[in-house]
């Protein structure tokens, strides 16, 4: 990099001389105070590029102080100045000037708002490793020192999160004033303070030697670890997680375990939360033994604490927990410790705990294997799967395939259809959403035949849900089960069911035909295509409601790619060109777009195209469709004009449509 | 724990309660010195708890019923009896601060986040009285709100009884000694200010500006800085705080000392015409609503000259062009008022309008080509560099072929 810096300062001087006379400094700085905040925020968030037309001497010189002198401003301002300042190195003239960088940033760092400062203290940490080591001890360490001993809370708890960063490079001598500093802001007066360097203890203990760690960092964990705020203990628990893993096992023992003991039976829900949340954590950090001798039981309480974000959080965990075991033996800890807990849990009086154990019960079948899982988790499955909350019987199904590996699905396939069935007609959409979205996974591991028995109906009811949303999923759903089952069983069970609904009184579920016809197509491929599906589309042209006929035309764009030249040129040119002509402008829009791709592709085949009405494409005359009419002009000549905005922008289009035209349900 | 279980306990439990809520209240001289302990240990072991999380995760203190205390029935006549001890007139602080220290405050203190506005209103009052005859505790139980705002405005976002230890605290700064100590100012700007940005200010803002009213009564030289402080914290995007923020200034306006008001108007009124031209009618409406105020009125007045020009541009403009006819309406009648008070100038401002308007875009233009400019020039010093870093390459790479 110092390499670099000499040619670079010379470019900088050559193009420079040009440069500070457009664009002296006070320019620059008029943008940066301008009156409006976006447009300070815009000139702030270009800093560099600013400081790039300066050249690295005047953002030294002029720049940055200037932006150390008007720190007061909009939070959102500094928040943007203490991003930029992180990656501004470069720009001072590299690593040998990296500490000019710091009297804006420590001045950020102080500020009251929290995200600026976390910012800014995000941007130090960046800084400080491009220091060099003498820069380090010369000008930032006194930096985080003076934060460190700042008067109002904000300059102290930026200070903490620094020590990390500058430890590890300082000389003996600073270490240990670094240390006392950190001690102090444990101890400190400000719960915001504390909860800081609580926040930090485990960063920081990681970069200090393993003596200090015993000596200093263990008195400060259980000092936090008992402060009379819980907000402050249960960061205790996070840091305990990189203490234990630091200390050998009797350490361990003596020094750290009579707290994480205290903790998991706290007073305050919120510290027994954090040891649930964090147990897996926990569990790897302590090893095997202690596991078993203290962790365990603790999670056993966890399970039947008397709150139920905690039994919910240690639910959680209990998947995560099990498999973290050493293989030997795991399976009677898992039986004799864990399962009996586990079991009370399934009849929970609250919902969240029972949804959250739901959510990983199936996991253990992996663990124990095919003889337990029938023996001991069926029942406890069949149970959730009938619970009255429909979250938990979904968290259930929607983990089937981990059963199914162990003792295959034929085993709950009993209980299982009720509780699909019940799902599929629940009153809440989401629910019956989350319930199709498992289909294609439930087919596939139920098989052909249970499914043409059980699911299928289920499957085209929900082609006629007065939900959009429900409608669109469902027509989905039917593509990817035509992938699993095939073409042979689309054309048997499938495509006679939807075909039929062309003729529905309800146009909407006309359209589901359309929609249906879009995704299968591809699915089903060339011949049942042209031969089943192609007429319906045809015959519907016809249809008296114009959204149906605007959607033909989609369709046949649609399935084009499909069909043979033969199809193309004898059925559905002559519909798209009647369609054309049709009085509605959607219909007639999306008519002729569809053309001009029918006519690409025919020309693609190489095929002569007799007609001329390829002018009368969307793309190849703009004006035509840019031009407002008038009253007395043609009706049959184009598209009104609302309508047009840019007739490239299909996307727009739709929603256009769903305004001049239906009245979706959406519920 | 389980407000079913073991009733007849809790109705013996009830009576006992009731019956010493009526003896502490009814008799004198029963508060002797030996109860003091015994009562303190009573309240602890029943208030003090650690509050439940909230059966609602996601409880929008503004829109949801709040979680009642199941277990209120004993624990009301607890608070009940509190209070009753406290304002006997046999009760002596300087026993009962053995009992009732610093840590018992601090306790005390976290219950105002009950989700049950009855306990925080038990609690409102006897705070109160505690702050009322421990004067050894009223530091500790300033600094103590002074931390759970903190924590409520940088923190959590979430505490629900912020708008009770407000109260409280509108009483507290109202008995503050002049000239007012350094702490009380820094709670004024570092607390009270940042506060206004909290997401449920409707809950708590009407003591919010009546604490802020009370500074200013007591030290008229904090108008500028809390005005400032006011202008930094302006809502961008939800307007019905905006409207909140309005009707503030106008309570602070209506107490300002016509010198502090010099020292503001000019960012002051940037703002209000800003808010006078909002698109959101009840902002504008609230805004505009200044013009109904004798006193405000007489300010405009005598800086007439300074403010007509900041408000024109926007008043002249939304006359053509507010969606809103009330909103027009009263425009109309604030454009005649403030042409009453200098019709000169207002004839020059209306005749220089266009040509401001254009200055205005020939400024923005500038600024585009600035930054155009800049930009060229970021490119250029970019490819500069690259090439240079190819010359050193191909040079290197020549070096090596030698």
């Amino acid at each position: 990099m110092a390499g670099a810096a000499g040619p670079g300062t010379g470019a900088g001087a050559a193009g420079g001389d040009g440069d500070d006379s457009l664009y002296p400094i006070a320019v620059l700085i008029d943008e940066l105070r301008n009156e409006d905040v976006q447009l300070r925020l815009n000139s702030i968030k270009k800093l560099s590029t600013i400081a790039l037309a300066l050249g690295v001497e005047r953002t030294r010189t002029e720049l940055l102080p200037f932006l150390t002198d008007t720190i007061y401003d909009e939070d959102e301002v500094l928040l943007a100045l203490a991003e930029q300042l992180g990656n501004f190195t470069g720009l001072v003239g590299g690593p040998d000037f990296a500490h000019c960088l710091l009297p804006p940033l420590e001045s950020l760092a102080t500020v009251e708002e929290t995200v600026v400062r976390d910012k800014a203290v995000e941007s130090l940490r960046q800084i400080s490793q491009e220091h060099t080591s003498v820069a380090l001890e010369a000008h930032f360490v006194p930096l985080v020192k003076r934060l460190a001993s700042g008067d109002w809370f904000t300059s102290r708890t930026s200070a903490c999160g620094l020590f990390s960063v500058c430890y590890p490079r300082a000389s003996n001598a600073i270490k240990a004033e670094i240390r006392q500093h950190f001690r102090s802001l444990c101890s400190d007066d400000t719960p915001m303070v504390r909860r800081a360097a609580a926040a930090k203890l485990g960063e920081f203990a990681k970069v200090l030697e393993l003596d200090s760690v015993k000596s200093e960092i263990v008195p400060l964990f259980t000092n936090l670890a008992s402060d009379e705020q819980d907000s402050v203990r249960l960061l205790a628990v996070e840091a305990c997680v990189s203490i234990a893993q630091l200390l050998s096992q009797e350490d361990l023992e003596a020094l750290v375990m009579p707290i994480l003991r205290q903790a998991a039976e706290d007073k305050s829900w919120r510290v027994r939360y954090m040891v649930a949340d964090k147990f897996s954590e926990l569990q790897k950090a302590v090893g095997p033994k202690i596991t078993q001798d203290d962790l365990i039981p603790a999670f056993q309480n966890l399970l039947k604490d008397c709150e139920a974000e905690v039994r919910a959080a240690a639910a959680h965990k209990v998947k995560e927990l099990c498999e973290n075991l050493p293989i030997e033996g795991r399976e009677t800890i898992i039986m004799d410790q864990i399962l009996p807990f586990i079991k009370e849990l399934v009849s929970d009086t609250n919902q969240h705990v029972k949804s959250a154990l739901a959510s990983v019960i199936m996991g253990l079948s992996t663990i124990l294997g095919k003889e337990n899982t029938i023996e001991h988790l069926l029942p406890l499955f069949l149970a959730q799967l009938k619970d009255e909350c429909p979250e938990v019987r979904l968290n259930i199904i929607s983990n089937l395939d981990c059963v199914n590996e162990v003792i295959g699905i034929r085993q709950l396939s009993q209980s299982l259809l009720p509780a699909i069935v019940e799902l599929a007609e629940d009153a809440k959409w989401r629910v019956r959403l989350a319930i199709i979205e498992y289909m294609p996974l439930l087919a596939g591991q139920l098989g052909v035949e249970f499914f043409d028995e059980k699911l299928n109906s289920l499957c085209m009811a929900w082609l006629v849900d007065h939900v959009y949303a429900i409608r669109e999923a469902a027509t989905n759903n039917l593509m990817k089960l035509v992938q699993k089952f095939g073409i042979e069983w689309a054309q048997n069970t499938i495509v006679p069911k939807v075909l039929v609904m062309a003729n529905d009184p309800n146009y909407l579920h006309r359209m589901t035909t359309l929609f249906c016809i879009n995704v299968l197509s591809e699915a089903c491929g060339q011949e049942i295509t042209t031969k089943q599906m192609l007429p319906i589309v045809l015959k519907m042209a016809g249809d008296q409601v114009a959204n149906v006929r605007f959607n033909v035309a989609k369709s046949l764009q649609k399935i084009g790619p499909i069909l043979d030249t033969d199809a193309l040129q004898e059925e559905v040119k002559p519909v798209l060109q009647k369609l054309g002509q049709d009085e509605d402008m959607d219909v007639k829009y999306f008519a002729q777009e569809a053309m001009s791709v029918v006519v690409q592709r025919l020309r693609k085949l190489d095929l002569p195209v007799k007609d001329c009405d390829e002018p009368s494409a969307p793309g190849a005359d703009k004006n035509h469709f840019l031009r407002p009419r008038g009253p007395g002009e043609d009706a049959g000549k184009g598209p009104a004009y609302q309508l047009c905005v840019n007739p490239r922008e299909t996307l727009a289009h739709p929603e256009i449509v769903g305004l001049v035209h239906f009245s979706q349900s959406r519920d | 724990m389980d407000s079913v279980s073991d009733l007849k306990s809790k109705e013996i439990k009830r009576a006992t309660l009731n019956e010493l809520v009526e003896y502490v209240s009814t008799n004198r001289g029963v508060i002797v010195e030996s109860a003091y302990s015994d009562i303190v240990k009573m309240i602890s072991a029943n208030i003090f708890r650690t509050l439940p999380p909230s059966d609602n995760p996601d409880f929008d203190p503004e829109e949801d019923e709040p979680t009642l205390e199941a277990s209120w029935p004993h624990i009301q006549l607890v608070y009940e009896f509190f209070l009753r001890f406290l304002e006997s007139p046999d009760f002596q602080p300087s026993i009962a601060k053995r009992y009732i220290d610093q840590k018992f405050v601090q306790q005390l203190l976290e219950l105002f986040d009950s989700e049950d506005p009855r306990e925080r209103d038990f609690l409102k009052t006897v705070l109160h009285r505690i702050y009322g005859k421990f004067l050894g505790l009223r530091a500790f139980i300033r600094k103590q709100i002074n931390n759970i705002f903190l924590r409520f405005i940088y923190e959590t976002e979430h505490f629900n009884g912020v708008a009770e230890l407000l109260e409280i605290l509108g009483s507290i700064i109202n008995g503050f000694a002049l000239p007012l100590k350094a702490e009380h100012k820094q709670f004024l700007m570092k607390v009270l200010i940042p506060m206004h940005t909290a997401k449920g200010l409707a809950l708590f803002h009407a003591q919010l500006a009546y604490c802020v009213v009370q500074f200013l009564e007591k030290d008229t030289t904090l108008t500028e800085p809390v005005i400032r402080g006011l202008l930094k914290f302006w809502p961008k995007t939800c307007s019905q705080k905006e409207v909140m923020f309005l009707g503030e200034i106008e309570e602070i306006l209506d107490v300002i000392e016509p010198t502090q008001f010099k020292k503001i108007e000019e960012p002051l009124f940037k703002q209000i015409s800003k808010c006078v031209s909002s698109s959101h009618f009840q902002v504008a409406e609230r805004a505009l609503y200044f013009w109904n105020n004798e006193y405000i009125l007489s300010l405009i007045e005598e800086n007439i000259d300074k403010i007509l020009p900041i408000m024109f541009g926007s008043l002249y403009k939304i006359s053509k062009e507010h969606w809103n006819p009330t909103i027009v309406a009263l425009v109309y009648n604030v454009l005649k008022t403030l042409m009453e008070m200098n019709g000169k100038l207002f004839d020059d401002l209306t005749s220089s309008y266009k040509a401001e308007r254009q200055r205005e875009k020939k400024k923005e233009l500038e600024r585009e080509e600035l930054w155009k400019k800049l930009e060229e020039l970021k490119l250029k010093k970019a490819l500069e560099k690259q090439n240079s870093a190819y010359n050193m390459h191909s040079i290197l790479s020549n070096t090596n072929d030698e």
